[in-house]
């Protein structure tokens, strides 16, 4: 099984006429992901690649049966656009956008919790999402990920996310779904909402989880995983080496004070009984040893 | 973008909250000129991004112009802990009553605002924190529904703030909170906000983070931006569009995501070498982007090799090495450079490298074997 998405799952492309829109819309689609429709205000009733154009995500909604959305819109327009969608009923949203302000993400996100409780954002700023060989709704390259399971991935980094596919895939061993939550100070989605829906997925037998300085987050989910996880989990920190102060790439990679450091997170989550790895491919080759063993 | 002091007021007097009224100077000359203007006795402070300014003796009283000048001579140009002095901010002194201390920031967590009030202020808030974390009061604000001024009032009279402070003070802190929101900053401090023996409140300092997703829609922050950086790398490196931040080692660093760039930090350190820069291509690693990571790169004299870390996503690693391959047409290296070419079309783009190589364009199949080779490299193997 995945979570979040499966073979079933209809998706529409906010931006599907834009340049990124339509690249990754099509390409998701061409993976098999049921890519149902686009919106695009000004472009309605024309189609890309097949791929019809809805002028709002209400009227993508009432003619496709759609319930995950994909938002590839630029900054200024990308919370406006996920508020649309669950204004709609959309349930899933995926949205890459990179360099939202972080005020527009807090509001949004606040706005969602508050009115629209059964509405689950993943991101921004983060890849998407993949169930190898059923739904791929992002930019992940959907040929760096093997069908089958049994290790969840879930990541804080885009690039750390292709090579812990790539790590995996190349030693033969598949993923059930690979979550990327994304680099900003508010996702949508956080380490602990995957990891609970791994460990109640059936077919996930281990996770990998992928983390980076800044934040509380890493902190939080060994909490959680030492009080509730019964799979083993394997985990990266990146920044180990990262100067304080500094926004390293990723709004949220940033070292405040004391707070928010790689050791601090990796001390806590080997205390909750995790793998802690010192590089993404030491860890690869601990997820390969640990699903051998399974 | 971290602002100086004077710049943070001049944000605040933007949104209505008052300040002392000063002016800034790179010169002895202009300091007295701004002394005279504002009117004796004044504060030359020195305008750096690092606390502790008062003890290194970057703020000094003067009474006239001789001690303007005498002070400022001797600030200007200071060293506080590694950051030296370049402007002072020369402002009307004030004859302080009592100081508190105010803040708004993201509550990652909880991902909501947090208001920090103190009616200790004037000290490092983290040693209050320590010291005495009852003296601070947090109120958590749902950034949908904001802070009016009846929560302001009710707050600084849960804080403890003096009596006549505290209408000025509920005031100024909805203003502040307008200028942390509005103004899209990622952290709005003062530290100290004071009440002045006359009664008068307002903001003695400022120490503003300005959340740099929102700079389209700020134009008045251009003015700014030429103070951002003090690092002659990270100046040339924002130039051209790249996300650089300088290290102090010896291995110069180009990766793709910012993820990706910090795990190549890592393992050269792991590996017993140290990075000279963290430089993140993102997704567009053509020759362009290419040439100037490597011109920024091939500017530090320190760096001794360099380590492209590239895993192709979306990024096709093809384009990648046709972008080295025209770099190095473009570009006058004067270290050798180790690749680690990984992900979508990773053997397309290995075969067109294949003829390129030599001792000073080196490939390896993996992070950890490339990292080590760079830090041989580095160290003169």
């Amino acid at each position: 099984m995945s979570i979040f998405v499966d073979e079933n799952t209809k998706v529409i492309v906010q931006g599907l006429t834009g340049g990124q829109g339509r690249f990754h819309g099509v390409r998701n689609r061409d993976y098999g992901t049921k890519v149902v429709g686009g919106v695009s205000p000004k472009k309605a009733g024309t189609d890309v690649e097949g791929i019809p154009v809805f002028a709002s995500v209400a009227d993508a909604v009432t003619e496709t049966g759609a319930t995950a959305s994909f938002v590839v819109v630029p900054p200024a327009g990308a919370t406006a656009a996920i508020l649309e969608a669950a204004e709609a009923g959309i349930e899933f949203i995926v949205c890459i956008t990179e360099g939202i302000p972080a005020h527009d993400e807090a509001k949004c996100f606040n706005t969602l919790k508050t009115h629209f409780p059964n509405t689950r954002l993943l991101g921004p700023n983060c890849p998407g999402i993949i169930s190898p060989g059923k739904c791929n709704i992002g930019i992940t390259s959907g040929d760096i990920a093997l069908p089958g399971g049994p290790v969840g991935i879930v990541s804080r980094s885009g690039t750390l996310t292709y090579q812990a596919l790539h790590e995996l895939t190349q030693a033969g061993i598949g993923q059930t779904t690979c979550v990327g939550i994304g680099g900003d100070p508010v996702p949508g989605t956080n380490f602990i909402d995957c990891l609970e829906a791994f460990e109640a997925d059936p077919e996930t037998k281990a996770v990998m989880m992928i983390g980076e300085i800044g934040g509380s987050e890493e902190e939080r989910a060994a909490e959680y995983i030492k009080a509730h996880m019964t799979k083993p989990v394997v985990s990266y920190v990146a920044g180990v080496t990262a100067p304080p102060g500094k926004k390293m790439g990723h709004a949220g990679a940033i070292i405040s004070g004391s707070q928010g450091t790689a050791q601090a997170k990796m001390e806590a989550l080997s205390a909750a009984g995790v793998s802690v790895c010192l590089n993404p491919t030491e860890a690869g080759s601990k997820m390969v040893e640990i699903v051998k063993g399974l | 973008m971290d602002l100086f002091e004077y710049q943070g007021k001049q944000y605040f007097a933007q949104f209505g909250i008052p300040v002392s009224p000063g002016g800034e100077a790179d010169t002895v000359d202009e300091a007295v000129a701004q002394a005279e203007k504002i009117g004796y006795p004044v504060v030359v402070k020195a305008q750096v991004r690092v606390g502790g300014r008062g003890k290194a003796g970057g703020i000094k009283l003067a009474n006239n112009a001789d001690e303007v000048r005498e002070h400022a001579g001797n600030i200007l140009g200071m060293d506080i802990k590694g950051h030296i002095v370049r402007r002072v901010w020369i402002e009307l002194s004030s004859d302080i009553a009592k100081e508190y201390y105010v803040s708004f920031t993201l509550d990652r967590p909880n991902k909501v605002y947090l208001g920090m009030l103190s009616a200790e202020g004037g000290v490092e808030i983290e040693e209050v924190a320590v010291t005495n974390p009852d003296a601070i009061v947090k109120l958590a604000i749902d950034p949908t529904v904001g802070l009016d001024l009846a929560t302001a009032t009710k707050w600084v009279a849960d804080a403890n703030l003096d009596e006549e402070a505290r209408e000025q003070a509920a005031a100024l802190i909805v203003q502040l909170y307008t200028c942390y929101v509005d103004g899209d900053c990622d952290l709005a401090e003062i530290n100290p906000l004071i009440l002045t023996t006359d009664g008068i409140v307002r903001a003695l300092d400022a120490k503003v983070t300005l959340d740099a997703n929102a700079e389209y829609r700020h134009p008045e922050w251009e003015v700014w931006s030429a103070t951002d950086t003090e690092d002659p790398r990270e100046a040339m490196a924002k130039e051209k569009g790249l996300t650089y931040i300088g290290l102090t080692g010896d291995v110069g660093i180009i990766a793709n995501g910012a993820g990706l760039a910090m795990s190549t930090l890592d393992v050269v350190n792991q590996v017993g070498g140290e990075a000279a820069n963290f430089l993140d291509i993102g997704g567009g690693a053509n020759a362009d982007v290419m040439t100037a990571a490597l011109e920024v790169i091939n500017a530090d004299p320190a760096v001794k090799s360099i380590f492209v870390n590239i895993f192709g996503g979306i990024t096709r690693v093809d384009e990648v090495a046709k972008g080295v391959i025209e770099a190095l047409k473009r570009v006058d290296l004067k270290s050798p450079i180790v690749l680690r070419l990984d992900g979508t079309n990773a053997v397309e783009g290995r075969a067109l490298l294949a003829e390129h190589l030599n001792e000073n364009l080196v490939a390896e199949p993996t992070m950890l074997d490339a990292a080590r080779t760079a830090v041989a490299m580095a160290n003169g193997r």
